[in-house]
């Protein structure tokens, strides 16, 4: 085997002598040799020709790394007050204006945006990761583990979800951790109907019955096969559950229930807004552009990536 | 299919016993009372209106009480509206609530699919463009900032409609139409992806080349077969409407129930809390209920057994 | 459904963009007006208080539709006199009830309501009225036996519903010990119905304020027949009343309305025909109606206007916007048990260093006046204002150099040579707002560190109650017209004292104005009390508050009294 990948000089002849019987190797004959990773390669080819969804990550990539640099980017902090120059239109000292304490809107929004990612993906990854185990256990075990399991997330999906954050956030005082705690208590449950359905059906697939039958064992069935298969509903479903998490977050300061101030999420500051938007319309706009361009990418992006990930749906 | 909904109905019972002590429980876990002020009440009184609102008992107590009183259809006395039955209270804003609610529900049904159709039918051409700018925008701009914008354009700016209230049918477009925004988006979206799934069937074609006029193939095939996905989300839809209409209320000075909840909100009033929080849980859960029932009964094809939903 | 979405992205750019230019054409629209009117503007405001309390003279021509459409941000609780205790209850009450007296709206004093007379003894403690003849609106006279019966239902320990403002009564003799339950004869507390008509009250302490008191809407009479029925405040139906209006319509959470009451002794007083509330809570949107003319009134007290929109509604419409001052006082309180603000000095350079009038033009924009002292402007004393008699600026002034030697002197004295300590305060923004200021003031005159914490309503008064703070915001309104009300909370261990403050000097003060009678006597022991209480600068006064309101050049008649509370029964419009 190593001989063939010489690298030979095209005037070299060859002679039969140069070639070896290698023999079969009974072990190795049926190994998989082909890289599981093309599907991947093959979502990934589907995506970048999908433009809309190209735009929409680069425009993600750009609210990230904003959220990230900018607030570095002026001689202002978040919760830097200037109560003598407050609610002052855009200039070239102040982008994006201020607001009623004086703050700076630039670093707010981006801040803002900061906190609103944090808890958009904060709260996707919590989801994630319970979801996956429980929902992993469900599907897999399956039986009445799986009976058990599954009633008790009917019954706490069938409680309204927001009503219970509200009622958490009333209790408890509402802080970036709180907010997303209470976000995740039930959000996790639609995605690990998700992995178990997945992995349910899965599990019925020739290609697992052929590796169990060759003495795979469940780690390896689990982690190998039947995971790896399941990530692409998983990972649109978390792409889809971060706006929908920040949105959650901007309803609960409607409510007066979501980052309390210095702290600003997007939400926070639009809300804070709203009683003289009118007369400082900088400090409803770029919080509520920023907010909206994190939606529409985020879920333009999550679109295409079941569109590339599911071909099944390709039109 | 009789199994089957009865036990989903159990599964209501249950979880509407597990929002009730849930909220009943956070509920004892606030610290301080609706009676704390600035200005202090002496003790004495303070100890009289703990035992009126049975505060004084140990929590476990009150607890039973409660349920007690809820299977009784009693959800308590408000504390800050001096001796109103938080039924009363629901049940006098909730026609507010529910008026709204229903006009919001048809309007976004009917807009949604027909802008969806014609999205599907001009498929790729300028009407298909604008229906999904909308119905991404309405996904994309949170309803307090539609609701804003809408007052300050249409009420203030050009005078159309009322800056609040809740009097004549004037007062219903805002509110709807703020309301309605995102439903519309996810509607349309709905009934286009489907409906073009639906166009390229074969049955189409087949009925295309029986010569069929295209009011009705659209009438007998497209539109029924296309429209199903939008009652699954008719009880997330219930949803999105009741808790939309807690910052529309407000917003546009509706005396609904969703104001009602975010002042109780703000004034800690805990009994109208937990009635409004019961409230809107049984009739999502009974929304839910039922878009299953419906949904098994329109469509033989759903399995009954571990059905998930988005 | 990939070309739709790049042109979607553009229409909501357009869309947003459209929004601005739309805010921005207000805004400028806004400038106009407001340098327009600016040469007005000063002389509107200067003299607010009086604009809008003129009565109809000759030239005024009244509109034929008297309906008025006013706003209250918040529901009122209960439409029970006796189980009321907040402002816009206050409101509806007045138009609903009349008690003994009313109080004037120019002057302030009480003069004859339900009473027609009255005589009162030499000593200050015997008051008897006498009831002119004057009907409930069911057509019933209004008794002596009426007050006895609604004062009664307040001091009831056994009430089924206790009065939380039942301490209001508790100047009457044994009214204290029968609401406690020591006396449980009624008999023995101090009202007395001598004749349907006649009603003899006595009281512990003499109480110049007393006839101002029996304005106060807990003292307001009930009917008899709600005594079988617990939920009669409940149900428009239910309710008679003695007072110029009635109510006629009432939607939980939506609306109600009064309508005038033609059984009213003085209803050829009464011009409006109608007032109908509306119940929204949302400052913008009320501000929004007003200017749209779907209210008549915006503002407070029953309403709101968005705090940072003030200093716009007064510049664009100078001739509508009315500030008052009322007696209301914003202040930082000290926990003068621990350790380092147990020293005076250090108190009092805190007190020294911050400036107050840029955190009323910056921040809190409603006009408030500056606060040297604790009684504010508007209680009365011994015939003339307080304030105008002693004025707060002979306590102490802004003077950041001397706020610095003070400081220094006590840290000196306490052994310490930094200040550092955390200021609480209940979580809101307007109190943030003030608290961030204070704090930054504090670092910036004086290099004192603070620590701002924010806590939820029940934690804060909790954790004042316990002293377990080091600075707090607190606020304090009058209760009644004397500066008893704000002065007498500050003695040993009295129920709202959370500083820990003792002094036997000031206590004997207090107690010696409490049992005189003599206006010059008690006006002398309020001067030395709160001389005494800024000397210990127990209290940190910050401002006097205000009321902000629009009203409409057409509505006339609409008077705040000094405590901002709000009448509305001599209200009428205008033809416009």
């Amino acid at each position: 085997m190593a001989a063939n990948n010489n690298t030979v000089a095209p005037q070299v002849e060859l002679s039969p002598d140069d070639f070896r019987t290698v023999g079969i190797n009974e072990r190795e004959a049926e190994t998989i040799q082909r890289e599981s990773l093309s599907a991947w390669q093959d979502a990934w080819y589907r995506l970048r020709t999908n433009k809309m969804a190209m735009a929409a990550l680069i425009v993600m990539v750009i609210i990230i790394i904003m959220a990230i640099v900018a607030p570095h980017l002026v001689p202002y902090t978040y919760d830097s007050n200037d109560l003598m120059n407050t609610n002052k239109p855009p200039s070239s000292e102040h982008f994006f204006g201020t607001d009623d304490f004086g703050r700076d809107v630039f670093v707010r929004t981006w801040m803002g945006a900061r906190i609103s990612l944090i808890v958009g993906l904060a709260a996707a990854c919590i989801d994630l990761i319970i979801g996956v185990v429980y929902g992993g256990i469900m599907g897999f075990f399956g039986g009445r583990i799986d009976t058990v399991m599954n009633k008790f997330s009917e019954i706490l999906y069938s409680i309204p979800y927001l009503l219970v954050v509200i009622m958490l956030l009333v209790v408890f005082e509402p802080s970036l951790w709180t907010i997303i705690l209470a976000l995740t208590i039930t959000g996790w449950i639609n995605m690990s109907w998700i992995v178990r359905g997945e992995i349910m059906q899965l599990k019925s697939r020739e290609f697992i019955l052929a590796s169990r039958s060759m003495g795979a064992d469940w780690k390896r069935l689990l982690f190998k096969h039947l995971l790896p298969n399941s990530m692409g509903p998983i990972i649109v479903t978390v792409t889809l559950s971060v706006p929908s998490a920040i949105f959650s977050e901007a309803f609960l300061s409607f409510l007066g229930l979501g980052v309390q101030a210095p702290v600003a999420s997007l939400g926070s500051m639009i809300n804070d807004s709203l009683t003289g938007w009118m007369y400082y319309p900088w400090r409803m706009i770029f919080p509520a552009l920023v907010i909206s361009l994190t939606m529409l990418s985020f879920n333009i992006f999550g679109d295409g990536l079941r569109d590339a990930l599911d071909p099944k749906l390709k039109k | 299919m009789v199994r089957y909904i009865l036990n989903r109905f159990v599964h209501m019972i249950v979880s509407l016993f597990v929002l009730i002590s849930a909220t009943f429980f956070l509920m004892k876990a606030i610290p301080g009372d609706p009676f704390t002020s600035e200005k202090k009440i002496p003790e004495q009184i303070l100890q009289r209106l703990y035992a009126q609102y049975n505060l004084d008992k140990p929590v476990f107590e009150q607890y039973v009480l409660y349920l007690k009183n809820i299977v009784k259809g009693d959800l308590g006395i408000s504390m800050k509206m001096l001796n109103q039955e938080v039924t009363d209270i629901i049940s006098q804003t909730f026609s507010s609530s529910l008026k709204l609610g229903v006009v919001a529900i048809i309007v976004a049904i009917i807009i949604g699919i027909v802008l969806g159709m014609l999205a599907a039918l001009y498929h790729r051409r300028l009407i298909d463009n604008v229906a999904m700018v909308l119905a991404v925008l309405g996904i994309a701009v949170p309803s307090f900032v539609v609701a804003s914008l809408l007052q300050y354009l249409l009420a203030y700016h050009w005078k159309i409609f009322p800056v609040m209230g809740f009097k004549g049918p004037m007062n219903y477009f805002l509110p709807v139409m703020a309301l309605t925004a995102s439903p519309i988006a996810v509607i349309a979206r709905l009934t286009r992806s489907s409906m073009l799934e639906v166009l390229h069937a074969d049955y189409i074609k087949t009925a295309k080349a029986k010569g069929l006029g295209w009011f009705s193939i659209l009438s007998r095939h497209v539109l029924r077969n296309g429209v199903m996905p939008v009652i699954t989300y008719v009880g997330p839809m219930t949803a999105n409407i009741i808790t939309g209409s807690v910052v529309i209320e407000q917003i546009f000075g509706i005396g609904g129930i969703g104001k009602q909840f975010v002042q109780a909100i703000n004034t800690r009033d805990y009994p109208i809390i937990m009635g409004i929080t019961i409230f809107y849980g049984v009739i999502l859960m009974v929304a839910r209920f039922l878009t299953d029932v419906a949904y098994v009964a329109v469509d033989p094809r759903i399995k009954l057994a571990g059905r998930k939903e988005g | 459904m990939k070309k739709s979405k790049s042109l979607l992205l553009m229409i909501a750019l357009v869309l947003v963009i459209g929004t601005v230019l739309a805010g921005c054409g207000g805004n400028n629209n806004n400038a106009n007006s407001g340098n327009n009117a600016s040469p007005t503007n000063a002389a509107a405001t200067d003299n607010a208080g009086n604009t809008n309390t003129g009565n109809a003279t000759g030239e005024e021509k009244l509109a034929a539709d008297q309906t008025l459409k006013i706003n209250l941000s918040s529901e009122p609780p209960t439409f029970d006199p006796q189980q009321a205790q907040d402002s816009t209850s206050n409101a509806i009450l007045k138009l609903m009830y009349e008690g003994l007296t009313r109080q004037n709206a120019e002057t302030g004093q009480a003069e004859p309501g339900m009473a027609e007379s009255w005589d009162v003894s030499a000593d200050g403690l015997v008051y008897t009225f006498h009831l002119r003849d004057a009907k409930w609106s069911n057509g019933d006279a209004v008794t002596a036996n009426d007050f006895a019966f609604a004062w009664q239902r307040v001091l009831d320990p056994n009430a089924e519903q206790a009065a939380p403002y039942a301490y209001q009564l508790y100047y009457l003799k044994n009214a204290e010990a029968y609401n406690t339950g020591e006396v449980t004869d009624f008999s023995q507390v101090g009202v007395k119905v001598i004749d349907d008509k006649t009603l003899e009250v006595t009281l512990t302490n003499p109480t110049p304020y007393f006839l101002g008191l029996l304005s106060f809407y807990t003292y307001y009479p009930v009917h008899s027949s709600v005594k079988d029925n617990a939920k009669w405040a409940t149900s428009v139906d239910s309710q008679i009343v003695n007072g110029p209006f009635t109510l006629t319509e009432w939607t939980t959470g939506q609306s109600l309305s009064v309508t005038k009451n033609p059984g009213y002794y003085a209803a050829d007083e009464i011009k409006a025909q109608t007032i109908n509330f509306s119940i929204v809570n949302s400052g913008a949107t009320e501000l929004l109606s007003y200017k749209n003319g779907e209210l008549d009134r915006a503002g407070g007290p029953i309403g709101e206007i968005p705090t940072e929109q003030l200093p716009i509604v007064e510049k664009e419409f100078p001739n509508e916007f009315t500030r008052k001052g009322i007696a209301s006082v914003y202040y930082y309180q000290f926990n003068v048990t621990e350790k380092p603000f147990t020293n005076a000095k250090i108190r009092k350079a805190l007190a020294m260093a911050i400036e107050r009038q840029p955190i009323i033009d910056n921040i809190t924009l409603g006009g408030q006046l500056p606060a040297f002292g604790f009684v504010p402007p508007g209680i009365q004393s011994n015939g003339d204002e307080f304030r105008n008699q002693v004025a707060d600026s002979q306590y102490f002034g802004e003077d950041i150099e001397g706020a610095k030697a003070l400081l220094a002197e006590g840290l000196k004295e306490e052994g310490l040579d930094k200040l550092s300590f955390t200021l609480s305060y209940n979580t809101s923004e307007g109190h943030q707002k003030i608290a961030v200021a204070v704090a930054d003031m504090w670092k910036k005159n004086l290099g004192v560190e603070v620590k701002l914490e924010n806590k939820e309503w029940g934690v804060f008064l909790e954790d004042k109650t316990n002293l377990n703070y080091q600075v707090a915001r607190a606020g304090w309104s009058a209760d009644y017209n004397d500066p008893m009300t704000y002065l007498d909370m500050w003695v040993t261990g009295g129920g709202n004292n959370d500083t820990g403050y003792s002094n036997p000097e000031y206590d004997q003060l207090i107690k010696d104005a409490k049992s005189s009678a003599d206006n010059a006597v008690r006006q002398e022991k309020f001067t030395a009390a709160e001389k005494i209480l800024m000397d210990d600068m127990v209290i940190m006064p910050i401002y006097y508050y205000t009321n902000n309101s629009l009203t409409k050049e057409y509505l006339k008649g609409v008077t705040l009294d000094f405590s901002g509370a709000i009448d509305l029964s001599r209200a009428y419009l205008l033809e416009h």
